[in-house]
């Protein structure tokens, strides 16, 4: 069943409205008033849409950042690319279901493309361990980073997770290590490498394969150092905060870009990418085209340069005189 | 509880009398009694049962540098609150608090010196100074303090101790990963080692960066050293943690780190470290 969450509700209630007075037409043929009160109402969908979603908190964005319908990096996979094949295996030991990677087409360049994913049902859902990856996920990642690198093909690395899996084999096969060296790794790679929060940065676990020359949010997307749950119940000692510490986080993409920390905003379809799962795929192909045309350009130490420079700059500090 | 008794504790009285400032310090661990001015000679080392405790600083820099060879870099780098971030506190109060109770203006002290014959930067993490924690200033203090090896081609040790990133600098302190790794990656590239020293604690944002990208990678005994919280990886899966996890010596057992070295032997061992990297002779470190 489609989950509604309580800033959509009035959404659903008009298009429940428009879907009664549609089958009502059917029964009766050539009723003018109908017809144009569905159209009345239609117009009043768009403008509800509009309002909620233009004026969504950083709470409500982390809701529909996380809603199970929303598109996975599956769904994007399958409607933007040709030919996609899933390579598997860290080559240590692991499987890592949680981040997937494989090479395919997009227009007519090869490309790599790495992404967390989580499960659609309850099965599925547990084999993905809810995106949060243990070790092997990130060196599965970066074992296809590197295999892109050699045969000089471009990586897209899409973005979903609640964060890297926190548990006992994950400290024992070493979690610490396994992001870190994707971080090390990521800022010596010589090809083209792109990064889409395309729903849930959970912190380490995102970054663990975000560091693109261009890193780019969706509309309702969120990325932060914490999820508003840890960070309520760490600085406030009390789970209740969270609607509070969302917006203390500033964890959306329009105060992401505020801040300089992202690329650019890759708008979503009216109601969120979880409404039209294709519309979402074909504003994302729009946005990625020119940054990929734009990077194949550039030369691996340009490439290299570009990416330092632009992780060098972030940061907000003061020098005190004397 | 009668309501007598209540009364009193409520009054006051009948309270014992708190004792006088005590002149010693007690051992975390096995309770001992230790004069402070013995501790310190020990390195901060409990003398009965080798408990190391967490020090500040610039005891550390003295513990591990020549005696008078330490150049302090970038110490006027302070936070502005890029958030304005406040939660049952503002941030910029926490700063404030910090910053008056800690010899450095935010969690880490960094600078050049000398480790017998070998020049050094070296980044210690102040711990009282909010944990630890690693926001902008602590981000960008490190990635100079790379840049400046890279520049004077001197080696880099970094003595890790915090909690993990600030989360009152929201992403801004995530980034800080991405950049020091970054500047990591080309004092790889230029062949200059680079010592992590993981103490008591390490987790988070900082293990998950830095601190384990060390070409030799040494702990304290005892550290605990992570990823994920003790706290947050029992409520993820429900269960108690073995005696020992996320010790520095169940890290030496799986195969995470290169060595745990006690704090008495860790100067020699650096020096001994950068010797055998830098291809210089071996010699013995007069104290
Ligand atoms: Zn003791």
């Amino acid at each position: 069943m489609q989950q509604i969450l309580e800033f959509e509700r009035e959404i659903y209630a008009v298009e429940n409205q428009i879907r009664e007075l549609v089958s009502l037409s059917h029964m009766y043929e050539g009723v003018g008033d109908i017809t144009h009160e569905i159209a009345k109402l239609k117009k009043k969908l768009r403008h509800k849409k509009r309002d909620v979603f233009n004026g969504l908190s950083g709470w409500q964005k982390t809701q529909v950042a996380r809603h199970p319908s929303r598109p996975y990096t599956l769904d994007y996979i399958q409607y933007l690319f040709r030919g996609f094949t899933e390579l598997h295996g860290d080559r240590h030991g692991g499987y890592g279901p949680s981040v997937i990677g494989g090479f395919a087409k997009f227009d007519q360049r090869s490309l790599m493309i790495i992404g967390h994913q989580k499960g659609r049902d309850m099965q599925d859902k547990i084999k993905r361990n809810f995106g949060m990856s243990q070790p092997a996920g990130y060196r599965k990642a970066l074992r296809l980073m590197r295999l892109a690198e050699k045969f000089n093909i471009p990586v897209v690395t899409l973005i979903d997770t609640p964060g890297a899996y926190p548990g006992i084999d994950a400290e024992e096969k070493g979690q610490s290590e396994a992001i870190a060296r994707n971080l090390q790794v990521m800022a010596s790679l010589k090809v083209p490498l792109i990064s889409i929060v395309i729903g849930e940065g959970g912190s380490g676990g995102a970054l663990a394969i975000g560091m693109g020359n261009r890193v780019m949010m969706l509309e309702h997307a969120i990325y932060s150092v914490i999820s508003p749950e840890g960070c309520a119940s760490i600085l406030w000692d009390n789970q209740k905060k969270v609607t509070t510490a969302a917006e203390a986080l500033c964890m959306t993409a329009q105060d992401l870009l505020q801040h300089k920390v992202i690329d650019n905003i890759i708008p979503e379809p009216l109601g969120g990418a979880h409404r039209n799962h294709k519309r979402a795929a074909i504003l994302l192909k729009k946005a990625l085209r020119p940054h990929l045309n734009e990077l194949a350009e550039k030369n691996p130490d340009e490439l290299i340069e570009q990416r330092e420079q632009k992780f060098r700059s972030l940061g907000v500090f003061m020098e005190e005189e004397g | 509880m009668s309501w007598i008794d209540k009364f009193k504790s409520k009054a006051g009285i009948g309270k014992k009398i708190p004792k006088p400032t005590p002149n010693w310090v007690e051992c975390k661990r096995c309770k001992e009694q230790l004069y402070p001015i013995d501790l310190e000679e020990n390195l901060s080392v409990c003398p009965k049962c080798d408990f190391h405790f967490r020090i500040n600083s610039r005891e550390r820099v003295g513990q591990l540098l020549n005696p008078g060879s330490f150049i302090e870099h970038d110490a006027n780098l302070v936070s502005n609150d890029p958030l304005k971030f406040k939660d049952i506190k503002r941030y910029k109060d926490r700063l404030k608090t910090a910053t008056r109770d800690n010899p450095v203006k935010d969690a880490i002290l960094c600078g050049t010196g000398m480790i017998g014959e070998h020049h050094v930067e070296i980044c210690v993490f102040q711990f009282k100074f909010m944990g630890g924690s690693m926001g902008s200033v602590v981000g960008e203090k490190i990635t100079r303090a790379i840049e400046r090896a890279i520049n004077e081609k001197h080696a880099m040790i970094i003595v890790n101790c915090s909690g993990g990133a600030r989360m009152q600098e929201g992403i801004f302190s995530l980034m800080q990963m991405a950049k020091t790794s970054s500047a990591l990656n080309r004092l790889s590239e230029n062949s200059l080692p680079y010592i992590s020293i993981l103490t008591d604690p390490t987790t988070g944002g900082v293990s998950a960066s830095f601190a384990f990208l060390g070409d030799i990678i040494l702990s304290e005994p005892g550290a605990t050293v992570g990823f994920a919280g003790k706290r947050v990886i029992e409520q993820t899966i429900k269960q108690k943690l073995p005696e020992g996890f996320q010790t520095a010596e169940f890290l030496l057992e799986h195969g995470l780190i290169d060595q745990v070295v006690h704090r008495h032997e860790l100067r020699q061992m650096l020096n001994h470290h950068l010797s055998l990297l830098k291809d210089t002779p071996l010699e013995a470190l007069r104290s």
